[in-house]
């Protein structure tokens, strides 16, 4: 059994009268340890897709298991329970809170699941280190770079040790070192703390250092390839430097 | 969700827009102090009266002889001597309730001492009477049964006539003349102050109801047992009205009268006339209280509506903290605190203020105000329901969006 299992996925949005079909069965499975790229144009259903998968949104049809969890009959709080323990989001406009360290930004899901202050401020502190910014702990996210901020925002999807991190379009708003930088993070966590990693992106650059790609197109999945020769991100910052 | 964290939150969101907390905070400033002050100008009043009911003397009820009627011609009360020293007495045996009862004569004399003289009130009275009157001596001793029964030629000296006859001198021992009678002073009554209408109660002299009427008030031997009136002290406030009634049916029966006959006397509760205005002075602060309520509504609205700017401009915050696994509760959990918080904040201010104000306005317009405890509690109290009553339909709102929208919303 699969990581992730969705099997004849389907949403509908009404839109006043107007119905909008945005996924149109969608069926598919993604093993542990896995680093997806979902790709596609806008309109796709790869958001509706990704939003499912968070569990910030269900299906009106079809059915989403997660790590043996039928997920997809869950109400609001059991799936805030799910998202709090074994997902990791990281967005593309970061989403810290501003006015508040680093550190606190990072410690913000254990808020919701009973962590001591102590226990919080540890795990915090270690999961920054992780990303590299120690030493930025009580740097607001204004006096941060792009780049140092989505690994801030990397670091708090960590916080609760999931199994599954899902990043839309995480490289969006950083310039191409940057970016590389990022996925270099991306493929360490994949390789080496074994977390599935699926990353919705339109780049075909970005896509490139992952090893399966999912191709949506009008809420279907038109193509589903494993690559076998990805690029490696952290080769090729020790090349630029 | 813990609390300390979440206090924390609310006091961080608070000062990002300091000047727009504080405003929303000084609807609730003002409430809460307007409030205070006004319950505190309207319990001032109360204890005002309340203490005059005391100067009087508590649970005291009054027996005041009858109208006669003569050839169909009624007269007022106190035209007739009907009440007498036995019916005084017969009151204190017989009534269960009753702690005390004398009968007392006034008249007025003019008094000297050395080069001094005054004229003022001469009470004759039982040894009871400072028992009834609820009145402690400041020096000396009062008359006692062994007085009464010799008649002897001694005094109790109000403070305003020992002022006038002796300054600041001890009047303890000396001997004044009372209608030219000698008479030794024993004891030095406390200061009782002004009674509600206005008569200084301090002016007054008492001295043995069997010596007045022998020596100064000047009493025919027909009518030596009669009084002028019988004051009655009761064990507690609830027996007053059961007491009266029994007082009145024993005097009727010791007066000997038919029922078609009216009663020849008149049993008054002063505490009746004082029930009523301080029922009076109670309405007035509950009318008070309740038009300082009306500017607390208008703040709780206030933190209402401040609340709801603020859960709009914080909606990309609320999608992030439910991404990142807050329940619904945690969400209406801390929009709810941070109202609180913020209604709180105001309330304790306003409690300064309230205090302040009723402060200046005792100083001011010389009104006697009363702060209580419970009025502080109660305040307190009903800022953090307006915090929670208010808050809830933002914290609501918040804690029930779309997390996805809410993500997305710019």
């Amino acid at each position: 059994m699969s990581l992730i299992e969705v099997d004849g996925l389907t949403k509908i949005y009404q839109m006043g009268d107007v119905a909008v079909e945005a996924l149109r069965g969608v069926t598919v499975s993604i093993d542990a340890r896995e680093f997806v790229a979902i790709m596609g144009p806008s309109g796709s259903g790869k958001s509706t897709f990704m939003n499912i998968l968070g569990c910030l949104d269900k299906p009106t049809s079809g059915i989403y298991s997660l790590d043996g969890q039928n997920v997809s009959e869950m109400n609001r709080d059991e799936l805030a329970r799910i998202r709090n323990r074994k997902l990791g989001f990281v967005f593309q406009t970061f989403n810290l809170l501003a006015r508040t360290s680093a550190l606190e930004n990072v410690e913000l899901p254990l808020l919701y699941n009973g962590a001591s202050s102590r226990e919080r401020h540890a795990r915090a502190l270690a999961c920054l280190q992780q990303v590299g910014l120690q030493g930025r702990e009580h740097h607001h996210p204004n006096q941060l770079s792009g780049g140092q901020q989505q690994r801030v925002a990397i670091a708090r999807a960590l916080i609760n040790d999931p199994p599954i991190l899902l990043a839309d379009e995480p490289t969006g708003n950083l310039d191409s070192r940057t970016s590389v930088e990022i996925l270099a993070i991306f493929q360490r966590l994949n390789r080496e703390n074994g977390i599935t990693v699926i990353l919705v992106t339109h780049e075909p650059d970005i896509a490139a250092y992952t090893s399966r790609h999912i191709l949506f197109r009008d809420g279907r999945i038109l193509k589903d390839e494993r690559i076998e020769t990805a690029r490696d991100a952290a080769a090729e910052v020790a090349a630029l430097t | 969700m813990y609390a300390l964290a979440s206090i924390r939150i609310a006091l961080r969101a608070l000062r990002v827009n300091k000047m727009r907390s504080a405003l929303t905070m000084l609807g609730i400033i003002i409430g809460v102090g307007a409030v205070i002050a006004m319950v505190a100008v309207g319990a001032g009043a109360a204890a005002r009266i309340e203490e005059q009911i005391a100067s009087i003397g508590s649970n005291l009820l009054m027996v005041l002889p009858g109208a006669a009627t003569s050839g169909g011609m009624r007269m007022g009360f106190g035209s007739t001597m009907t009440l007498t020293e036995d019916d005084a007495k017969a009151i204190a045996t017989e009534i269960p309730g009753v702690v005390a009862a004398g009968g007392s004569m006034r008249g007025v004399a003019q008094l000297v001492f050395g080069n001094q003289n005054w004229s003022t009130a001469v009470q004759g009275t039982s040894t009871d009477y400072i028992l009834i009157r609820d009145w402690d001596l400041a020096a000396g001793r009062f008359f006692t049964q062994e007085d009464l029964d010799g008649a002897t030629k001694v005094v109790a000296l109000g403070q305003t006539v020992s002022e006038n006859l002796f300054g600041d001198g001890d009047p303890i021992g000396q001997i004044i003349r009372i209608k030219k009678v000698p008479f030794t002073v024993i004891g030095l009554l406390v200061r009782k102050g002004q009674s509600s209408w206005g008569q200084d109660q301090d002016d007054v002299v008492l001295i043995p109801l069997s010596t007045a009427k022998k020596r100064v008030l000047g009493v025919s031997q027909a009518n030596a047992r009669f009084v002028g009136v019988i004051q009655i002290k009761v064990a507690s406030p609830d027996l007053l009205s059961d007491v009266q009634q029994q007082v009145i049916d024993l005097l009727r029966q010791r007066h000997r009268l038919q029922p078609y006959q009216d009663n020849d006397f008149d049993v008054r509760n002063l505490a009746e006339s004082f029930a009523a205005q301080a029922e009076s002075s109670r309405t007035m602060t509950l009318l008070l209280g309740a038009i300082a309520s009306v500017s607390l509504l208008v703040g709780g609205i206030g933190i209402m509506n401040i609340m709801l700017v603020s859960v709009t401009e914080r909606t990309r915050e609320i999608g992030l903290r439910m991404a990142v696994g807050a329940r619904s509760r945690d969400i209406l959990g801390q929009f709810l605190i941070e109202a609180v918080t913020l209604a709180l904040i105001g309330g304790i201010l306003g409690i300064l203020l309230g205090v302040g104000g009723s402060t200046l306005i005792a100083m001011l317009a010389n009104w006697s105000t009363l702060i209580t405890p419970v009025s502080i509690a109660v305040a307190f109290g009903s800022s953090a329901f307006i915090g929670i009553f208010f808050g809830y339909y933002p914290a609501h709102k918040a804690a029930f969006l779309d997390p996805i929208e809410a993500l997305r919303y710019e």
